[in-house]
């Protein structure tokens, strides 16, 4: 690791001031878990660690029946994966996040953190932008919200500025009769995932598919949202037919690049296989 | 530049000067000289250098050492309670819980988090607990038997140094 410089501002707003002044001489550490083993490759050399693991006032989880759930962006994974408000409104969260990585990842390792990084295998992204989550972003102007699914750009690339920082995640509630799933595949515990997915389905009163989401992980350099697939399902009984139908169209939209784990055809078939399955566990949980 | 790190290790408050770059395990080993936790991977994927912060978990390569200001650290030399060692570390003398012992240091802190958490863990639970921990000798059956013949353990003695 080569030697950079090191602060710890005591607030988001001194974060900014910081950000500002050195802009890309500076990288933010939280957890830590990713970027540290990206230092310690050489492959980046940051000039100054601003570092934000200790600000408190991004460590929070709140729910609120009209606005939904808030999380904090130095929130560690085991914080979501262990919080009663979690667990009682977005189960599938903690579900998620009890298989992220290792204990001591989860630990230490936050889910703003996380989703900085952009590691195109990432856990979190997927079952949020089926929970239809936005992100809070500060910067020296304010901030501003965007879709889950709009900040991630490339390989390790999200829409922050230099000067900006991720603060906060939002997740709207859930809405009646609304099915949410995420599992991923994987060789051994512990390991990234090879590819992952995330469905929901909320049902109109008749049993019709009101909305569908489908994300998946592993699958492109970016969390991928696949609205064709989830087209299919708009205004129509949710059945196996129509499930395989949405997986085929999936499988189209989907150019997965191959890694050093797994070739881009093995990765197409395996994922069509967890978008099915999910999609099946989605809709039994509203059934 | 060096900066001023104050942190509590094994209840003892210390006050050291480290370069940005220094991570907690080469601070403990190289610096303090403990040499408990171990460097295997130095990628946080081994958890041979697994070391409390705060009662929880975390490897200790994966995390700078002035991260750690304010908090609390334990490494296995915090584990024993002078000469009468802590339940896990007799729990895994008794039951044959380690081999080489190269993980065994990381072992018995991750097994004391989960512990703190879930002080009576099923066999699933322990595997799960353990999933950031190798052993390089593939002795996992006896590790695991040794955490649940301690939590029972220390059920027996009601808890009384968790």
């Amino acid at each position: 690791m080569r030697d950079f410089d090191y602060i710890a501002p005591k607030s988001v707003e001194e974060t900014i001031k910081v950000l500002s002044e050195y802009k890309d001489e500076a990288k933010i550490i939280a957890g830590g878990q990713s970027l540290l083993n990206i230092l310690k490759q050489d492959l980046m050399a940051p000039e100054i660690l601003v570092d934000i693991k200790h600000l408190s006032e991004l460590d929070y989880i709140t729910y609120d029946e009209k606005e939904g759930m808030r999380i904090g962006a130095t929130t560690t994974h085991h914080a979501v994966e262990v919080s009663p408000l979690v667990i009682e409104h977005y189960p599938i969260l903690s579900e998620m996040e009890h298989t992220l990585a290792f204990p001591q990842t989860r630990n230490w390792g936050t889910i703003g953190g996380n989703l900085c990084i952009q590691d195109p295998t990432g856990d979190v992204a997927p079952p949020l932008i089926a929970l239809r989550a936005t992100v809070k972003i500060v910067g020296p102007n304010g901030e501003r919200i965007l879709p889950m699914e709009d900040f991630s750009t490339d390989y390790y690339e999200t829409v922050l500025e230099e000067d900006e920082i991720l603060a906060e995640v939002r997740i709207p509630p859930m809405a009646p009769r609304t099915g949410v799933a995420y599992s991923k595949f994987r060789i051994v515990e512990g390991d990234a995932p090879i590819v992952g997915a995330a469905v929901a389905f909320t049902l109109n009163e008749d049993g019709t598919c009101a909305d569908a989401r489908i994300a998946t992980n592993g699958t492109a350099p970016i969390p991928l949202r696949i609205p064709d697939a989830e087209a299919v399902f708009k205004g129509k009984k949710i059945t196996d037919e129509l499930i395989q139908e949405a997986v085929e169209v999936a499988g189209e939209a989907m150019e997965c690049i191959p890694d050093i784990v797994a070739s881009d055809e093995y990765k197409k078939r395996v994922a069509k296989v967890y978008i099915k399955r999910m999609a099946r566990k989605a809709l039994s949980q509203i059934q | 530049m060096k900066k001023i790190l104050s942190f509590t290790l094994n209840g003892q408050p210390y006050e050291v000067a480290v370069k940005p770059k220094t991570t907690l395990i080469e601070l403990i080993r190289d610096e303090i000289g403990l040499t408990g936790p171990k460097i295997g991977c130095n990628a946080g994927a081994c958890g041979a250098c697994t070391v409390l912060i705060d009662g929880k978990a975390v490897d200790s390569c994966s995390v700078l050492a002035l991260q750690v200001e304010g908090h609390s650290v334990e490494t296995v030399e915090g584990l024993a309670d002078g000469d009468k060692l802590h339940p896990l570390q007799e729990a895994f003398l008794d039951d044959g819980g380690y081999q080489c012992g190269f993980c065994t240091p990381g072992m018995l802190m991750a097994a004391k988090s989960l512990l703190n958490e879930n002080p009576d863990p099923s066999i699933h639970e322990i595997r799960h607990g353990l999933s950031g921990n190798l052993c390089r000798c593939t002795g996992y059956v006896r590790i695991i038997d040794s955490i649940h013949d301690a939590a029972q353990r220390m059920k027996k003695e009601g808890g009384e140094k968790s």
